[in-house]
């Protein structure tokens, strides 16, 4: 492989990488405050991208405005979510909570394949699909807007939970929600913060995304996969790691689909998540069974 | 509580009327038209038992059931159509296979619990799925095989859904009778412990991780002995019925009949496949709307199971009733 093909490879696991980092963010949001893995996550990528299709496509919204309406009814379906299912389902043990936020994926899955049909779509890009050139390689003007996003709303993510007062409560609850919960931190009211930014952040990437990838409503699954394996190499600890877990995670991707050798053409590019997230898994099984009992 | 003897009377008379309901079932005067809506009852009833035996007695969650239904299926169909095997032998290899794949994926991936079991479970069952799609030269790819044989004793072919009927029902006793003795054994009761407390179960000298790869086995055997029976069937097979979604609504079977629940099994598979193949096969996308709101609700109301909490209303209401005969 040239120096000119390895950085084009390098460029689409980037940014195939920063999608899977903003699904991680989301499942990381989430885990922290409430210890729930939503395995709804890759939903509101979905919903961003059709829902952003139908707005600037079929509504005739000028696109900034779309895109932002679309990011709100994500994040509102967001907090629909916790409030209907995860917050009436008081004391449940782990294995409800799984099936109850599988239930709310399939059923949202399914009111999508309803409401847009099965077949894929393509919101409009966001400026032009002229390919600017970058040191030998390509680069799609989407995939900037992919990459930036993702640089951004980590940012912004960064900056709000360390200097802000409803950022610092987030932390304290996610570090010990009973210690916070005596200092006047409410665990309910972090809970729901945390379920409307990760759908916040769910719905940007597919906003971002869709124009690139094509959407569909049967997107969900996989993502949400992919942006768990991203968060499970960060550890499910801190944002940021969950955006290099992406980064990573994208970057093997292309990488193993560029080498072409033995099993690994790009048909089984699915195939090599889910071969990292169980070496992840197993590798640092310890350490997870030992947080999953300490709770 | 109630006393014992009137409890077993009822259940054996609900046994009773069960088995005679369904060796009614296809002959043409009674519910002849529903026998195949009956064939796929009996075989996912034989995936649910396992997958609640899994998730209920364990407390542990499998989201990838459909890639061992799959793998049986598989190997029956490539063995038996493709080398020519014996399709019995085929079926019994197929569910060896099963067993020896589950018992080797069983320790590393029970070193993991809760949320990283069920996501663990969840890749491993869409790695099976597109190995299915992607070795099209084993499998026929997207577009599946046909022409599998029939299953045969001696020279009587089970070529007629009647026949084949009995066949699957058969299999489907013979599966919940054994786990029906299974949860009453030491083993149940070892079971049942772990799913209270590991801890504790391991203090009073229970192994349990070796139980817990054990009911993996048991299930993912189940699986696909069903996955067998399924392409004999059909004499077809494509990856559609073993996908992520597929995986699921054996979840939602399982979560209808109880998670700990062996009988429940047939009326979560009852209450599933009629509610798919025949009340919402024209409607699109509603069937996993449905399902989705099925699985917050009762998990949400009734985490033991909609089953289960029936029979308890069901009990409830015949106490009250005989304590007011005993008033009067």
């Amino acid at each position: 492989m040239s120096a000119d093909q390895f950085l084009q490879y390098l460029v689409s696991g980037v940014t195939q990488g920063s999608i899977y980092g903003l699904i991680g963010l989301g499942f990381t949001i989430i885990y922290a405050v409430t210890k729930i893995i939503n395995f709804a996550q890759g939903e509101f990528v979905m919903l961003g991208g059709l829902l952003s299709f139908t707005l600037a496509h079929s509504a005739g919204l000028p696109l900034a405005p779309a895109l932002i309406v679309a990011v709100i009814i994500a994040s509102l379906i967001g907090a629909f979510m916790y409030l209907l299912a995860i917050r009436t389902a008081k004391s449940a043990s782990v294995v409800s909570l799984i099936i109850i936020t599988i239930g709310a994926a399939i059923f949202i899955r399914g009111i999508a394949g309803e409401l847009w049909g099965v077949d894929a779509v393509r919101p409009p890009y966001f400026s032009g699909s002229t390919s600017l050139s970058f040191l030998g390689a390509y680069i799609h003007p989407q995939a900037l807007w992919i990459i930036g996003t993702t640089v951004v709303v980590t940012i912004i993510l960064h900056l709000f939970l360390t200097y802000t007062m409803v950022g610092k409560a987030l932390k304290a609850c996610a570090i010990n929600p009973v210690a916070s919960s005596m200092v006047g931190v409410n665990p309910k009211i972090m809970a729901l913060i945390a379920f409307v930014m990760a759908a916040a952040i769910g719905g940007i990437g597919g906003v971002v995304m869709a124009p690139f990838t094509l959407t569909a409503y049967n997107v969900g699954v996989m993502l949400g996969l992919k942006g768990f394996v991203a968060a499970a190499i960060g550890g499910f600890k801190s944002p940021l790691a969950a955006v290099f877990g992406g980064l990573l995670l994208g970057i093997v991707e292309s990488l193993a689909v560029a080498a072409n050798w033995g099993p690994f053409t790009s048909a089984y590019k699915d195939a090599i998540a889910l071969i990292v997230l169980m070496l992840i898994l197993l590798v640092r099984s310890g350490k997870l069974a030992e947080e999953e009992r300490t709770g | 509580m109630m006393s014992a003897g009137l409890k077993s009377k009822w259940a054996y008379l609900a046994v009773a009327a069960l088995l005679a309901f369904l060796i009614l079932v296809p002959f043409d005067w009674f519910l002849g038209r529903y026998t195949t809506l009956m064939i796929f009852i009996g075989i996912y009833a034989i995936v649910t038992v396992g997958l609640c035996l899994l998730m209920g007695y364990t407390g542990q969650v499998s989201l990838g059931q459909a890639a061992f239904f799959g793998i049986g299926a598989y190997m029956s169909a490539i063995l038996s159509k493709t080398y020519g095997v014996n399709p019995w032998l085929a079926m019994f290899i197929a569910a060896v296979m099963t067993g020896a794949f589950a018992y080797i994926i069983g320790y590393p991936i029970f070193r993991l619990r809760g949320n990283y079991l069920a996501m663990a479970t969840l890749g491993l069952g869409l790695i099976v799925w597109v190995l299915f799609r992607e070795l099209s030269h084993f499998t026929g790819g997207p577009d599946g095989m046909a022409g599998i044989p029939y299953l045969s004793l001696g020279g009587f072919v089970f070529d007629s859904a009647f026949r084949r009927y009995f066949l699957v029902w058969f299999f489907c006793m013979a599966v919940l009778l054994i786990s029906q003795n299974i949860v009453r054994s030491r083993t149940g009761r070892a079971l049942r412990a772990i799913h209270g407390s590991e801890a504790a179960s391991e203090s009073i000298g229970i192994n349990v991780a070796q139980f817990k790869v054990k009911i993996l086995v048991l299930s993912a055997v189940y699986a696909s002995i069903a996955g067998s029976l399924f392409v004999h069937h059909l004499r077809f097979v494509s990856p559609q019925p073993f996908d992520f979604l597929a995986s699921v609504k054996l979840v939602v079977m399982a979560v209808i009949g109880g998670l700990a629940s062996v009988w429940g099994a047939i009326f979560g598979a009852g209450a599933t496949r009629i509610l798919s193949d025949e009340i919402l096969l024209r409607f699109g996308q509603w069937d996993i709307i449905i399902y989705g709101l099925i699985l917050m609700l009762v998990m949400i109301f009734m985490p033991e199971g909609l089953f289960v909490k029936l029979k308890e209303v069901f009990n409830r209401l015949r106490l009250r009733y005989r304590q007011k005969g005993a008033e009067s």
